[in-house]
């Protein structure tokens, strides 16, 4: 039976977005039919804050609330997750110095956290966090949001990519492609307008800092080379400007020591008035920090050139990373034809300056450096969909990658900056009669030696032919694909035949746990069910409310008897009555009973389009 | 929108390569097996065929489709790496003709090499053991032996040519000593530099 469902007006629009999941800040982003555009949530904001709170009464909330929530109840909100993505407790002590995580310990591998009563894996804080622009880009576009591109910084290792699909898989969005963020922010530049040049991207954001260098060539983005620090960004300006704003206060008001902890409220707060100083100091020469606390103030003045006095070894630390890339990509900085500046902490003029000055060339500042990352994922999406046919993207993988030989020695079998998809095949043997399993270890990193390199993980080739030592010769196949993570198979050389390869990351979910995590939160989310229920009962309205604006443009639309019209206007008017209500039944209901009365003119307009057709005459 | 998503799969041509335990990586960029090759044409043909087999392009096809097209392209990326570097080129070449490159690179002085590098040697121990009047004479030694790699350079094209049009086994045999008397030195020049950047 047709109805104004079936028939569609158009192709069915293949939505898929464009995340940037950002340290600070994360943002969503679609490919419409004029270009890359931002989502403005209902509430009109654009930046969610990279922030996760459990409320008892309304579960989780993400962004601005929860930021609120951070400020009065440091304990029962997490910030700045990204930091942990795919890491070990071993890997975080640092951060944790620095940072208010509720370490509940490690299981698995993989770090858990404390959030109110609950425990979770930073993947599933993550997952909130895409969960949250989910939930806006469907309110925004009135459709169903299934798949997307979402962003990382170009340095991440496999472990910490594994991590973000992981969080994407949880959020209930198929992870189409990770793209590392300059390469997206040069997308979004549309750069390739010059048809040949080579580009610096500089990607200072709130927790990690990326360099990448690009050779553009008709529409291609090849990346030459990519360096970089995951633990580098301007939260540590904060922490450095927190430090000393705290020894101030310390001193001043006479406060014991657990007053000033990293989880507590004062620290807070006064974090927020040091980043606002932070910031207005990219604009003004001059700012005050001003803070209140229990009716006490703190009134520091700071100028910009004690701010830049203080961050010169931090702005000089990106500087390395830059010199190596350029080095690694065979280019001088007088090759160089442009630069672009993305994220948040490029608004320093002191970090201009020094970009300035190391690539001799002036920086592309035109579009916003906190939104330029999501547009670039939003093309990336348009490039999967086929919406965009004339840009293609050529990365590289950061890390060598290798493999654990006698001695502890690394065997590098895909070096750095190599262009993915790339692979690399291996074959091992026996060391003994009739061993039937082969253990092999993989690693990243640019060292010689295993302890110096990161596991990425453990490979058990199962179920070997007993034969003598020497004899079996398994031909073992990596490949990192164009999201930068690792496969492996594995064949067996004289027989042909696959063999089984057991993985064991070293760090992160093993797809078993992800399945039960997504299972679990099913079961756990039954508040959340009926939310999400009348938001899809919604995005299902909006369709044929947009439906049947169309169909009243249709000559079928004026052929119908006026009382037909009458009844199809009524049931018009009582869906917009239901689609306020939180009853996702009655919007339902609403929805089919419209869906029953426009059946004749669904069955007119096909009627039309058919006899359209059979004339050769477009319609 | 549509010119693409009528592509879902891989040329045949391209097809066939996945399935060989060796692949032939000429057969990516439409080329007979050469050594002679021009490096700007190689990196545009490269550009092409990502256009045609990269992920990107299969984002929307059946799994099998989407797999093939990961191999494929990760096999044009590993030749366009080995092709447009001249060396690797010719190790693959050899290769392919059951020249054994792995292992058996030779790290024997090449006999014409003797002298200088015993008194190469006798320098870089010097100006190790913090005589800095070492110094001046491995500078030159530098210099002479960075003269000896463009030779060995200029040398390889001749004989790449004379590949391409002979076809000749004692041609690679000839091409495989100049790229060991070159690794040879490469590695010399590699010990100086790092001797000479090396703070005393």
């Amino acid at each position: 039976m047709d109805n104004l469902l079936q028939i569609e007006f158009e192709e069915p629009r293949d939505l898929v977005l464009g995340i940037d999941l950002g340290t600070t800040n994360s943002l969503v982003a679609h490919f419409d039919l004029t270009g890359p555009e931002i989502i403005t949530g209902l509430d009109d904001t654009r930046i969610v804050p990279s922030v996760v709170a459990w409320k008892e009464d309304e579960g989780f909330v993400v962004g601005q609330e929860a930021r609120e929530v951070l400020i009065n109840t440091p304990e029962k909100a997490i910030y700045s997750v990204k930091r942990l993505m795919g890491r070990s407790a071993g890997d975080i002590n640092e951060e944790l110095k620095l940072f208010p995580f509720h370490l509940a310990g490690e299981q698995d591998n993989v770090l858990r956290l404390k959030l109110g009563d609950r425990v979770l894996t930073p993947p599933e804080i993550s997952a909130q966090i895409l969960l949250k622009l989910k939930h806006m880009a469907e309110e925004a576009l009135g459709e169903e949001a299934k798949q997307a591109v979402i962003t990382v910084p170009a340095y991440f290792n496999d472990a910490q990519r594994q991590a973000t699909r992981d969080a994407g898989r949880l959020a209930g969005l198929e992870v189409l492609r990770l793209v590392n963020e300059p390469t997206a922010a040069s997308l979004a530049y549309g750069l390739d307008k010059r048809n040949e040049g080579v580009i610096a991207v500089y990607d200072l954001g709130g927790g990690t800092f990326d360099i990448s260098i690009l050779r553009i060539h008709n529409g291609i983005f090849e990346v030459l080379a990519t360096n970089g620090d995951t633990h580098l960004g301007g939260d540590d300006v904060d922490n450095m400007m927190l430090a000393i704003a705290l020894e101030d206060i310390a001193s001043e008001w006479g406060l014991p020591a657990s007053e000033l902890g990293a989880e507590t409220q004062l620290t807070q707060r006064l974090r927020r008035a040091v980043i606002d100083a932070k910031e207005a100091l990219s604009f003004a020469p001059e700012v005050s920090i001003q803070f209140e606390y229990q009716g006490k103030t703190y009134n520091r003045a700071l100028a910009r050139a004690q701010f830049e006095q203080m961050i010169a070894a931090f702005v000089e630390k990106t500087l390395g990373p830059c010199r190596q890339c350029m080095k690694d990509a065979g280019v001088t900085p007088s090759d160089i034809d442009e630069v672009v500046l993305v994220g948040g902490s490029t608004r320093i003029p002191l970090v201009r300056q020094a970009v300035e000055r190391l690539f001799l060339a002036k920086p592309h500042t035109e579009l916003n450096p906190d939104e330029v990352v999501a547009l670039g994922a939003a093309v990336q999406a348009g490039i999967l969909t086929g919406a965009v046919s004339d840009k293609l993207l050529l990365d590289v993988t950061p890390l060598s990658l290798g493999i654990e030989t006698m001695g502890g020695v690394v065997a590098k079998l895909i070096h750095r900056n190599t262009t993915i998809p790339a692979s690399a095949a291996e074959v091992f043997t026996t060391a003994v009669d009739g061993q039937r399993n082969v253990l092999i270890h993989v690693l990243q990193g640019e060292r010689e030696m295993v302890r110096d390199c990161r596991s990425l993980a453990r490979f058990d080739l199962k179920d070997i032919d007993p034969l003598p030592a020497g004899l079996a010769k398994i031909e073992v196949r990596f490949l990192i694909d164009a999201n930068g993570i690792l496969n492996v198979s594995a064949r067996d050389q004289r027989t042909g035949k696959e063999q089984s390869v057991e993985v064991k990351p070293s760090y992160g979910l093993t797809d078993a746990q992800v399945e039960a995590m997504i299972e679990e939160a099913y079961e756990k989310a039954a508040d959340d069910l009926r939310e999400r229920q009348v938001r899809e009962a919604r995005v299902e309205a909006d369709r044929i409310l947009l439906a049947l604006d169309k169909a009243k443009l249709n000559p079928a639309w004026n052929g119908l008897p006026d009382e037909e019209i009458a009844v199809i206007e009524r049931k018009h008017n009582e869906l917009l009555t239901a689609y306020h209500s939180d009853d996702h039944t009655l919007i339902r209901r609403k929805i089919d009973e419209l869906n029953d009365v426009t059946m004749t003119l669904a069955e007119n307009m096909m009627n039309t389009a058919v006899s359209g057709a059979l004339k050769g005459t477009k319609i | 929108m549509a010119a693409m998503s009528t592509l879902t799969t891989l040329p045949e041509a391209i097809r066939q390569q996945l399935d060989k335990p060796v692949p032939d990586y000429f057969a990516f960029f439409g080329l007979d097996e050469r050594l002679a090759l021009d490096a700007d044409a190689l990196q545009s043909v490269f550009y092409e065929q990502s256009r045609l087999l990269h992920p990107d392009r299969f984002a929307r096809a059946s799994a099998t489709d989407r797999n093939d097209s990961i191999r494929a392209s990760s096999l044009l990326n590993d030749g366009y790496r080995t092709l447009r570097d001249p060396l690797r080129r010719a190790e693959y070449v050899l290769s392919r003709h059951g020249f054994d490159i792995g292992e058996q690179r030779s790290n024997n002085v090449p006999p014409e090499l003797l002298e200088e590098v015993f008194e190469l040697n006798m320098a870089l121990d010097e100006l190790r053991d913090g005589d800095e009047d070492a110094r001046p004479q491995l500078v030159e030694a530098r210099e002479r032996f960075l003269a000896m790699r463009t030779e060995s350079d200029a040398a390889l094209l001749v004989e790449f040519a004379a590949w391409d049009a002979n076809r000749a086994t004692d041609t690679l045999q000839r091409i495989r000593s100049i790229l060991n008397r070159r690794r040879y030195i490469q590695n010399l020049v590699r010990d100086v530099e790092v001797a000479l950047a090396d703070p005393q």
